[in-house]
């Protein structure tokens, strides 16, 4: 009977209020709301006179769960068919690449040359391994044009902070870190940027980006020369390019040759690398030091399939401070080095050698691609952008088409959807009702309302032109319907959970659990 | 009765006497969504014009509030922690987060009235 009811929402007005499960739909509860059964999956036998070594009494029940490992593992899945990811279906989110993870990449990361190895065997029993981050170093470096190579960072903000305590230790060795306490921001930028940049000592300076999304010479001048006639309290900047708002930075090479005639170093967040790579390197056009997000640019998984990996890159300058280790090679010999034998490096910032196994899947990755198929990535993920971007520059306030093409992100406001009472929140809810994961939200903060879309380069037009029929659908909607805004404000409909009250939530918050 | 007035960051002032009450304009809260958290500055602060006093936060950003004169924080309104839709009325009927008092009247004069603002919200966007 409940099944039947369900189905009968379901049809009626697309809100399956079932308590249980229904077709592929699972309801499911916490562990802790399972009947207690008697047969936990371990079992162990009781403990017999051994008296407590730790002085601590020994304890009670402590109410875990108790649960068979069949239960335990129904629980996780049927838990799982509620998520969505890149494998189920389009994953727009810019700001954040989600695009295909090659199963090429995971069989060679399986070799058991590489998945059973340990960091801290003798170095001379994993030569090959070794050679592997060799090899990828080199290939950052040449895809970079900058020649010191650290793949240790775990992610792309553990990134950021390797590259801005480089920037750092060098004043520090210049003797100008005293005078030197100044980092400039655009206000497009990621909020880890002003964040690394404060963690390691410095203070923020805010550039405003221009009605054209970009960063104009006037604003950086201003912001360079504001306290210090020749902008010798400028320790550096960090800038996105292309930009968060989707946008190349056209001016970069004045911009990066005033700040390099001030004395500031140039760090360049590379989240948005994948629509460079094999088209300019930013060696050439004036970046100091960058990270790169192996699980955007070069399809790692992330996102919950992780871990991250954030390799830095660098100038000869400032490779003496980068953190240790890279590899280095000595004659047919692969070794990591260590704090002798680069003193001058910042030291070490990760456990052994970072995340070795998304080395593996990077190099893999490009190999497989080659130059001239990583070349064909970006101009793929670029071309893509730019074909959402044409569709929907009609239906959605598009800022920054007017002038031109975008780069691997199209950003459009919710603009005209707000006369009706439509909000960003509201267009994103109905693209979980329709099917599909929304884009970034509220960001970059340029504009009021964002949405940064990125479709990738590994989407077929089959799935991108799908998309772009529900946001013209959406649109529609939000323009004809006579009460849009209750309308929208009820998706989604079919979703496991409704739309939660965040206001609430954060509000009156139950930080604990109670059974009924 | 004083009228109020508005500055560039969306801060709405009430003049009484030498003490300004300052918010946030009705476009602010519609920009931020609804409020989950303020926090306020200890009563004694001084400010400069542009200092930032309060924090508001909501489910989708924080924003920071700036002082639109140099002064004193003379009163915050500890009412507003336990009651954030206090934040949508208007200023003189508990709407105001703080109470500045102000040294250099002289810099109201470089603040909006209601009609420059509301031409000032048609530039944005």
């Amino acid at each position: 009977m409940v099944a039947e009811k369900a189905i009968m929402d379901m049809t009626e007005d697309h809100n399956p209020q079932h308590d249980g499960d229904c077709a592929l739909h699972y309801e499911e509860n916490l562990l802790w709301e399972k009947e207690r059964s008697d047969s936990p999956g371990v079992d162990l036998p009781e403990p017999q006179g051994t008296p407590s070594r730790t002085g601590v009494a020994e304890r009670g029940d402590i109410g875990l769960p108790q649960v068979s490992e069949p239960q335990a593992l129904r629980h996780f899945v049927r838990m799982s068919t509620w998520n969505y990811s890149i494998d189920h279906g389009f994953f727009p989110l810019g700001s954040c690449t989600m695009k295909h993870n090659p199963r090429l990449n995971e069989k060679v990361a399986r070799n058991p040359g590489f998945a059973h190895i340990h960091p801290m065997q003798p170095e001379s029993t994993v030569q090959g391994a070794l050679g592997l981050m060799y090899e990828l170093q080199e290939w950052l470096a040449e895809l970079t044009n900058l020649p010191g190579v650290c793949l240790s960072p775990a992610a792309g903000a553990h990134g950021e902070l390797a590259g801005m305590m480089t920037i750092r230790r060098a004043h520090e060795q210049k003797g100008e870190i005293q005078k030197r306490k100044i980092v400039l921001t655009p206000d497009s930028a990621h909020g880890t940027n002003p964040a690394t940049a404060v963690t390691c000592g410095f203070e923020v300076r805010n550039m405003p980006t221009s009605e054209t999304g970009i960063l104009t010479m006037e604003a950086f001048k201003e912001a360079l020369y504001a306290t210090d006639p020749d902008g010798a309290d400028i320790a550096g900047m960090m800038v996105t390019n292309p930009n968060t708002c989707g946008l190349f930075e056209k001016d970069i090479i004045e911009i990066a040759d005033l700040l390099h005639e001030a004395g500031g170093y140039f760090y360049m967040d590379g989240a948005n690398f994948n629509a460079l790579v094999g088209k300019i390197r930013p060696g050439d056009f004036g970046v100091d030091v960058m990270h790169i997000n192996l699980h955007k640019t070069f399809s790692t998984p992330h996102g919950g399939g992780g871990p991250g990996s954030g390799p830095i890159c660098c100038t000869e300058e400032l490779a003496q401070f980068m953190p240790v280790p890279t590899v280095i090679k000595n004659g047919d010999t692969y070794k990591l080095e260590t704090i002798e034998d680069r003193p001058a490096s910042v030291g070490r910032l990760k456990g052994y050698q970072g995340q070795f196994g998304m080395h593996v899947r990077a190099l893999s990755y490009m190999l497989s691609h080659g130059a001239d198929g990583l070349k064909r990535v970006s101009e793929d993920a670029v071309l893509n952008a730019n074909y959402i971007l044409r569709q929907l520059e009609g239906d959605y306030f598009a800022p920054y088409a007017g002038q031109g093409p975008c780069m691997h992100e199209a950003l459009v406001t919710d603009k005209f959807q707000k006369e009706q009472g439509v909000q960003t929140l509201d267009i994103a809810k109905a693209l979980i009702e329709k099917g599909f994961h929304p884009m970034t939200v509220y960001f970059p903060l340029t504009r009021p309302g964002t949405m940064l879309i990125e479709p990738t380069e590994t989407e077929s037009k089959d799935s991108i032109d799908r998309f772009i029929t529900v946001m013209k659908d959406i649109a529609n909607e939000a323009k004809t319907n006579d009460n849009a805004a209750d309308h929208f404000h009820n998706f989604p409909l079919s979703s496991p959970r409704r739309r939660l009250d965040e206001v609430k939530a954060a509000r009156k918050p139950q930080l604990r659990w109670k059974t009924a | 009765m004083a009228e109020t007035k508005y500055t560039e960051d969306h801060e709405a002032v009430y003049v009484d006497g030498d003490v300004a009450w300052v918010g946030i304009t009705k476009y602010a809260q519609e920009a931020l969504g609804d409020l989950v958290f303020v926090e306020l500055p200890e009563v004694g602060k001084a400010l400069s014009k542009g200092d930032e006093f309060a924090v508001v936060e909501s489910v989708k950003t924080a924003a920071e509030v700036y002082s639109p004169v140099d002064g004193e924080v003379v009163e915050a309104n500890d009412n507003m922690p336990d009651d954030l839709e206090l934040i949508a009325k208007d200023l003189a009927d508990g709407g105001w987060i703080v109470k500045i008092k102000i040294s250099d009247a002289s810099q109201l004069d470089g603040l909006m009235d209601e009609a420059a603002y509301q031409d000032y919200l048609k530039t944005l966007d």
